[in-house]
């Protein structure tokens, strides 16, 4: 769209970006929330709004970490590595550390999640965009066409988002709030077996063996769930950063320094 | 009620000095991990408490429980605990036989009504008004709903009772219920194992006869000083598997070294049972000590869990036989290849959309 003010009359405004109080901008963006009114604010007077706050990206980074660490750990604990001899079994203890790095790991994930929850109710508007789909929003389920749409090169040209695109939300909503759930609590009734009847574990997280049927049966959702999180993974990064390459608006950096920025000045 | 004899009198009538029958409470104390202060107590009981009348059944079962059980380790308790038994009634191993054994089992329910254990050696098979099992002229089923009406307590032997075994794996065609499924007003403690250990079965009874109350039993109902752990807590050979030593093949330098059987599919990690701590036939070995994998025949549904030889179960749901592992990493690569691709037709898209705007503006 052409700057058609500009033609009228000087621009005397003090801000470089000026100030369109009549135009209505980012309408699929305000959608559910995504862009609140301060957020169009800022986008009127800046040209980034600040949308992860620094325990979201902490989190973020933490949470990735954590996850490569699980991943690699929890498949060579269904998989473990050729045997090692390096000395008696009493000085050596590689499968003992993988374990250990995966429990650890595990525990670092869970409180990050934990803290991640407390973030949602402390934390901006778009640290609650993980744990809610408006599902009862029509117009909602339309952007999600569309976003479905541009990811089929059926659209010329993808929509501007504050915060998650409604197609990346629910791909987070499902792998990583639920996938994350379903992991810490199949994790930790694994865990509890080690612990031992009628420890912490044991009575938090051990009600799933039963329900699932057995200890295997367990092992092997846990493995699964390991495998679509790791679908997920692949998925994310490369849409992170094709969206950074094609979309209006930047995706790698915004993780970093929280700040989300445009790459054009039009509404939508 | 007919006065009973105590379980003193009984030991003291087949010839056991007062000397033997304290080494037998102490014993039952250390077997029971309950230490030595209750040593009194277990003798004070089995002197003065009349003995608990025991209903022994069989439905649809293998014997292997008995079996096991008659091979208790420690010859007093079997000794004891089983002639008490046989007193009443368990139609495998008892003198009478036809008519007479029936009508055994019918007097103790009349005269102790209320107060006998019923111990239940497999289970009703329920398909076909429960025809698959006729003991004693009538389906299994309905004998055991009659004899479970008066029974205090329950305890489902074996895997067959608790679970229900190789005759309930898929697809099932007799039906076969678990006692717990089939009875569900009394309270019942589960045994499972095929057989249960032979020490782990007197130990339970002898529990239950001496203190008049089921064990602590955990959330599936086994008792947990025997169940609350795995096989993998306590194996010899846990050194191994932490350090990372495993046997690779059958027969192999590190089989013979005697090396963690985890890649030849043990099971001990996923199966809660005693056999790493109490062992088998009078604790001369078990399973892994003998150089093979455990099989988990103590867990629910061991038989659908695919080979004995894989940890991992094969997932039948997708039609080829691929375990989790591989259906994961399948998908992973399915994904990966398609972000590949879309990757590439991105990049061509956007070449073509450059390359007309390009020329537009030439234009």
């Amino acid at each position: 769209m052409k700057d058609t003010t500009a033609d009228d009359e000087p621009i005397r405004s003090t801000s470089i970006h000026q100030a369109r109080p009549d135009l209505d901008i980012l309408p699929a963006s305000r959608l559910t929330g995504d862009a609140t009114a301060e957020d169009l604010e800022s986008i009127r007077r800046r040209t980034s709004v600040y949308v992860y706050e620094a325990p979201v990206r902490l989190w973020h980074w933490i949470n990735a970490a954590a996850i490569t660490v699980l991943c690699i750990t929890g498949y060579l604990i269904a998989n473990p590595p050729p045997t090692m001899m390096i000395g008696e079994a009493t000085q050596q203890f590689t499968f003992g550390y993988i374990r250990f790095a995966h429990f650890a790991a595990a525990f670092v994930m869970t409180i990050g999640f934990l803290g991640r929850i407390y973030w949602a109710f402390v934390g901006n508007h778009h640290a609650k965009q993980l744990f809610i789909l408006p599902v009862w929003n029509a117009r909602w389920w339309k952007e999600v066409m569309f976003e479905l749409r541009w990811y089929l090169f059926l659209e010329k040209e993808p929509k501007k988002y504050i915060g998650h695109n409604p197609l990346a939300q629910i791909a987070m909503f499902f792998f990583m709030t639920m996938g994350i759930t379903f992991m810490i609590v199949t994790g930790f009734a694994l865990y509890s077996e080690g612990l031992g009847h009628g420890s912490w574990a044991d009575r938090m997280f051990g009600w799933v063996i039963p329900l699932v049927g057995n200890s295997q049966a367990l092992h092997q959702v846990h493995q699964l769930g390991m495998w679509a999180i790791v679908v997920f993974m692949i998925i994310h990064v490369y849409a992170a950063i094709r969206e950074d390459i094609m979309s209006r608006q930047s995706m790698v950096s915004t993780m970093i320094s929280g700040h989300r920025t445009f790459k054009d000045d039009r509404p939508d | 009620m007919p006065q009973l004899e105590t379980f003193y009198d009984v030991m003291r009538r087949q010839g056991i000095t007062r000397r033997s029958f304290m080494k037998y409470c102490t014993l039952t104390a250390s077997a029971l991990g309950l230490g030595p202060a209750f040593v009194p107590q277990i003798a004070h009981a089995m002197e003065t408490r009349p003995r608990t009348p025991v209903i022994w059944l069989h439905g649809l079962e293998c014997t292997c429980c008995s079996e096991s059980f008659i091979r208790s380790a420690h010859p007093l308790v079997k000794d004891v605990v089983l002639s008490m038994i046989s007193l009443d009634y368990d139609d495998t191993l008892m003198a009478a036989a036809g008519h007479q054994a029936e009508q055994a089992m019918e007097d103790v329910i009349r005269e102790y009504h209320g107060n006998y254990i019923l111990a239940v050696e497999g289970n009703p098979p329920l398909n076909e008004d429960g025809m698959f099992c006729i003991t004693g002229g009538r389906p299994f089923v309905e004998k055991l709903r009659h004899a479970a009406e008066g029974a205090q307590a329950i305890i489902s032997w074996g895997a067959c009772a608790s679970y229900g075994c190789v005759q309930a794996a898929h697809p099932n065609p007799t039906r076969a219920t678990p006692v717990h499924e089939v009875i569900t007003d009394k309270p019942i403690i589960r045994v499972p194992g095929c057989p249960p250990i032979a020490e782990v079965m007197t130990g339970v009874i002898t529990y239950m006869l001496t203190f008049q109350r089921l064990p602590e039993l955990d959330r599936q109902g086994r008792p947990a000083m025997f169940y609350g752990q795995r096989i993998h807590d306590k194996c010899y050979r846990r050194a191994h598997f932490d350090a990372g030593q495993f046997v690779e093949a059958w027969d192999d330098e590190n089989a013979r070294r005697g090396y963690c059987l985890y890649k030849m599919g043990c099971r001990g990690p996923t199966t809660y049972n005693a056999c790493s701590t109490i062992g088998w036939n009078e604790g001369v070995s078990f399973p892994i000590q003998s150089g093979h994998g455990c099989i988990g025949c103590s867990e629910d549904g061991f038989w659908d869990q695919g080979s004995f030889y894989e940890r991992v179960t094969d997932l039948t749901q997708f039609g080829v036989e691929a375990n989790a592992g591989e259906v994961g990493m399948a998908a992973a690569g399915l994904v990966g290849g398609g972000v590949a691709l879309h990757a590439a037709v991105s990049a061509l898209k956007s070449a073509q959309v450059k390359r007309q705007e390009a020329a537009s503006e030439e234009a």
